[in-house]
């Protein structure tokens, strides 16, 4: 067990995000659609979290409201002291620049940008960033730096996601399902990356995925099915994600 | 199913489609307004020329008796021959002092003449035995108000007499009612007035004589050969040279008229039409390729290539559909506009406004024609992907390091910034259609601003370097040069030169061109003449000069000997040589010393009228002097043409630039508003994932919209290139034998054009600015492109 984890367990009730009742309906027009039904969650600091749940658990709405890109039809979020539900897109905008972490399924990488730009566009807008090289070494990527995405693989793709979201230094790190898009070998690289930021850095993360295999990884695992939480557990050993396998 | 795609496709791009149909419009409502107006004007002038009888030669001559008329239809050819009397007058209408000339234009003392009818529009014709009625040009007429019933007053040989308007009438010979000299008509200061031919006989000193002949040719008639056997007979009888239809004044504008209407027709419609077809391209490429997958899932169940083929097809003819439709209904309407602005100027009785099943068909075909020859290629990928293939996700786009960067800037430029250069060199082609389109609006805006430029600058070259005369004074004929000193201690005549005119025909080898010598006085600063560089320059002592426009007609260079056939007095036949190029804008003169041509003629010092410099507060005198003068024939003032000139001229020019820049700021804003539409499209995948890392609207406006900047930037100076030499050809397709225009743009011409496609850009960038306002973050992150 690392020093990092023990870092951990020490300050366990140090709370990023808190949610209350949280509900989310979609109206597409004729037909209202229910995507959180009263979801009540505290997300701690350093922590990685596995968000697990099949498609239409709700677990993606669920991220898009803690990471300001949605809004919740009622019930309250709060990241720290900072109340999400009223935030303006201008608060909102400042919140993703400042804190918020992403990483996406399809990367969402600038195809116009090479791995080292892609992660300075992120850290010339931001306070204190780290220097792109040292985020691409997190992700192990520093020999590729100067390669535009479409001369890296899917999985070398992500790790620059990573290290892009990384580099600001952000105090949650919030990833949809990372490893969708990718075979299970080149996902477990993806997942060791996420890993080291999170031990390294001391970022909290969230996870989300509909892989149970990669629960495994995380300290704790949120289950949502329909809307709701159902299920949350602690993992007791935590395993490193290169022993992860599926 | 495809078809209700089809109009969802076309609902959800209805403002793109409305853009590019608004362009289509735009070039189809030149198209039909253009052919239709000359189709109309063509039309109506063949029905009015066949109805109405115009003469198809004519001749002038001095003074011959009426016995001879029968030799004329001895002529294989002629029909027949009529003969009548011609005479210039000086006009008065009360309430009004200025100068006026008329032409006196006898008709048989009762009835129609068989050639060259009247049309009559109010009133009747002149009733037997009467010698004080008169039937007055409807130009004339309305320019002073006249009305049968009113008076008017005619100077003939230097005889007043008070004529009783009977009738108001039109004819076919007269549609473009011009004084002899002028070079645009004014309606108020030219009248023509048909009287009986007795009476006219007798004020003109023409009793069982004539001084002017109109025939009717039979088909089979050999023009050339008639008009000589014509010239053969009046020779003796002081004949001025006789010519076909052709050469007639009226007649002669109007072809020209319409000749650059033509001209107007093509040129105009092929760029709106070019600039349409490029967008549509675009558009469809565009579309097919986010469409990749649809098509990809239609063909995995079982649609043929050929059916979503034609789906697009479909969707790009319902765009021309729409636009096709929308500019043959605003081609008709401005079409009846034009042809009723030209009915103004034009005088034709009636006008049978024709729109052609060709030109519509045309219209259609060639939009259709162009839109699908720009969509073939883009509906050939998607018809002709494997289903597999096109339902994978695109690979990212190749990028590479720009070569701005690696001139050592990179460090200079943050990442958005390198992005739009980036994006710009990736795709050099596609950068450089995007920015050809906006360059092609910017070059139609200056079309519609150059003409009037060209024409302001050709009056101010002829009216400031050329004509500097306050008064035109011409008279009936040939007079001695002592006259000039009449003229000169008319008070308020600061200054006189006297200039002689000389019908000829000149010739070298077979080419040959009838106008007139202008012998002009040494040293003279009343009117000049100018070199090619548009620098007054001095009579040569011997030879002629040619315009330079006639010069390359007739095939000759300075040096080059040329032959002067005189076509009135003792009609000489002279060798003489080139001695230098002049230019001029208006006619196609030859210039020599007067002297010079004094003695060419072999005639004494002889003048055909003068120049006058005078005071401008003494002019209406020396207006009342002049019309009691006998040999006086004619009187232009200065002022007076230049008022007539910005009076007609402008509010024709003024509103084809208001259409031109209506139909080019269409186009202008079609242009740019689809190319920030699509590039929006391509891209709001990119631009809303830099938004979820936290970049702000207005940092990702930047990326796009600076963009569409700098392609838009891009585009100005190469529309003015692309422009230049639009206007540079349309200054050549226009150049005729009556006029030519100096080449010329102004920098407001250039200003503007940059002014409207830079609105325009600023209106859609807003546009855009919108939507990304409102890009849906969530979504983009789940679809693969």
């Amino acid at each position: 067990m690392s020093s990092s984890n023990d870092q951990v367990k020490q300050s366990p009730r140090d709370i990023v995000f808190k949610a209350r009742d949280l509900a989310k309906v979609y109206d597409m027009g004729e037909v209202k659609v229910q995507a959180l039904r009263g979801v009540d969650l505290e997300l701690y600091s350093g922590e990685l979290v596995v968000l697990l749940g099949p498609s239409g658990s709700g677990k993606s709405t669920l991220l898009n409201i803690l990471g300001g890109l949605d809004t919740a039809t009622s019930g309250r979020v709060s990241y720290h002291d900072k109340d999400l539900t009223r935030a303006s897109d201008r608060e909102l905008t400042e919140y993703r620049r400042y804190y918020v972490g992403f990483v996406f399924q399809f990367y969402n990488l600038i195809p116009s940008l090479t791995a080292f730009e892609n992660v300075a566009a992120v850290t010339e807008i931001s306070r204190d960033p780290m220097k792109p090289e040292d985020a691409l070494a997190v992700v192990g990527l520093t020999d590729r730096m100067n390669h535009f995405p479409a001369q890296l693989s899917g999985g070398e793709q992500q790790r620059v996601a990573i290290a892009r979201a990384v580099a600001k230094n952000p105090a949650v790190l919030l990833c949809d399902e990372p490893t969708g898009a990718l075979d299970s070998k080149t996902g477990i690289v993806v997942l060791e990356a996420l890993e080291r930021a999170n031990r390294e850095l001391g970022t909290t993360t969230a996870v989300i995925t509909h892989n149970a295999d990669i629960a495994d990884m995380a300290d704790r695992v949120i289950q949502l099915s329909n809307g709701f939480i159902t299920q949350v557990d602690t993992n007791e050993r935590k395993k490193p994600a290169r022993e992860l396998y599926w | 199913m495809l078809n209700r795609k089809l109009r969802r496709d076309l609902w959800a791009m209805k403002g793109q489609a409305l853009a590019i149909a608004l362009v289509i419009t735009s070039g189809i409502a030149v198209f039909v307004m253009s052919l239709s107006t000359l189709d109309s004007l063509r039309g109506t002038q063949a029905s009015y020329y066949g109805d109405y009888h115009f003469a198809e030669a004519f001749a002038s001559l001095k003074r011959a008796p009426e016995s001879i008329r029968g030799r004329f239809e001895e002529i294989p050819g002629v029909d027949h021959a009529q003969t009548r009397v011609l005479a210039p007058a000086n006009l008065e209408v009360e309430g009004f002092d200025d100068p006026i000339t008329g032409r006196l234009v006898s008709i048989p003392d009762h009835g129609q003449p068989v050639l060259n009818q009247l049309y009559l529009r109010r009133g009747r014709l002149i009733e037997a035995g009467r010698d004080d009625e008169v039937v007055v040009h409807e130009s004339f007429a309305k320019a002073h108000g006249l009305e049968p019933g009113h008076q008017v007053t005619a100077i003939v040989n230097g005889r007043r007499k008070e004529l009783k308007i009977v009738g108001i009438a039109l004819s076919p010979e007269y549609v473009f009612p011009i004084a002899p000299g002028s070079i645009i008509p004014d309606f108020q200061t030219f009248g023509i007035l048909w009287t009986a031919r007795t009476p006219l006989e007798a004020a003109y000193d023409m009793e069982e004589a004539f001084n002017d002949i109109a025939f009717a040719l039979r088909p089979d008639a050999q023009l050339e050969e008639v008009l000589n056997r014509i010239d053969g007979i009046i020779e003796r009888y002081g004949g001025l040279g006789a010519y076909g239809r052709k050469d007639q004044v009226s007649h002669r504008y109007l072809s020209e008229e319409f000749r650059q209407l033509e001209q107007m027709a093509t040129i105009y419609p092929v760029i709106f039409l070019g600039v349409a077809a490029f967008l549509l391209n675009v558009v469809v490429t565009r579309l097919v390729r986010t469409e990749r997958e649809q098509v990809a899932t239609l063909k995995a169940f079982g649609y043929s290539n050929a059916s979503i083929g034609l789906h697009y097809v479909k969707f790009v003819l319902a765009i021309v559909g729409f636009g096709v439709l929308g500019g043959v209904v605003a081609g008709t309407r401005f079409g009846q506009g034009m042809s009723a602005m030209y009915m103004d100027f034009y005088r034709f009785p009636y006008l049978d406004y024709i729109l052609q099943p060709y030109v519509v068909v045309t219209a259609a075909l060639v939009s259709a024609a162009a839109a699908l020859a720009g969509t073939i290629h883009a509906v050939r990928q998607a018809a002709l992907q494997p289903p597999a293939e096109a339902m994978r996700p695109e690979p990212p786009a190749k990028y590479s390091v720009s070569i701005v960067e690696r001139f050592g800037l990179r460090r200079w430029l943050a990442q958005p910034t390198c992005m739009i250069i980036r994006n710009i060199e990736r795709q050099p082609v596609k950068s450089l259609l995007a920015s050809l389109g906006i360059a092609m609006a910017c070059a139609i805006l200056m079309l519609g601003f150059f003409f009037s430029d060209m024409v302001m600058l050709m009056m101010r070259i002829q009216f400031g370097l050329v004509q500097r005369d306050d008064m035109t004074v011409t008279f009936v004929e040939p007079t001695s040069y002592r006259v000039l000193h009449e003229l000169e201690s008319l008070p308020g005549v600061v200054h006189g030169e006297a200039f002689r005119s000389v019908p000829v025909r000149l010739r070298s080898e077979h080419h040959d061109y009838r106008t007139v010598i202008q012998g002009v006085q040494q040293g003279g600063d009343l009117n000049r003449v100018l070199d090619v560089d548009l620098q007054p320059i001095e009579m040569p002592p011997a030879g002629i000069l040619l315009t330079d426009f006639l010069a390359g007609l007739l095939k000759v260079k300075p040096g080059d000997t040329i032959t002067v056939e005189v076509l009135e007095g003792q009609r000489p036949i002279r060798e003489v040589t080139v001695a230098g190029l002049v230019q001029q804008f208006i006619g196609l003169s030859a210039y020599m010393d007067i002297e010079v041509l004094n003695r060419l003629m072999r005639e004494g010092r002889a003048v055909s009228g003068a120049y006058l410099a005078s005071d401008s507060l003494l002019e209406p005198a020396i207006y009342s002097a002049l019309k009691k003068a006998p040999r006086v024939a004619a009187v232009s003032v200065r002022e007076k043409v230049l008022r007539n000139f910005h009076e007609t001229m402008a509010e024709q020019l003024l509103t084809f630039a208001f259409f031109i820049t209506l139909f080019a700021g269409t186009i202008a804003f079609g242009v740019v508003y689809n190319s920030a539409r699509i590039a929006l499209s391509e891209r709001s995948r990119e631009l809303a994932s830099l938004r979820v890392l936290g970049f702000t609207r207005g940092e990702i406006s930047f990326i796009l919209l600076g963009e569409l900047a700098v392609l838009t930037f891009a585009a100005i100076p190469m529309g003015y290139l692309i422009g230049g030499v639009f206007c540079r050809y349309i200054t050549t397709a226009l150049e005729t034998d009556l006029f030519r225009f100096p080449f010329v743009i102004q920098p407001s011409t250039y200003s503007f054009a940059a002014t409207v496609v830079l609105t325009s850009s600023l209106i859609s960038a807003l546009a855009v600015r919108r939507k990304l306002d409102t890009l849906d973050l969530v979504a983009v992150l789940k679809t693969n492109e």
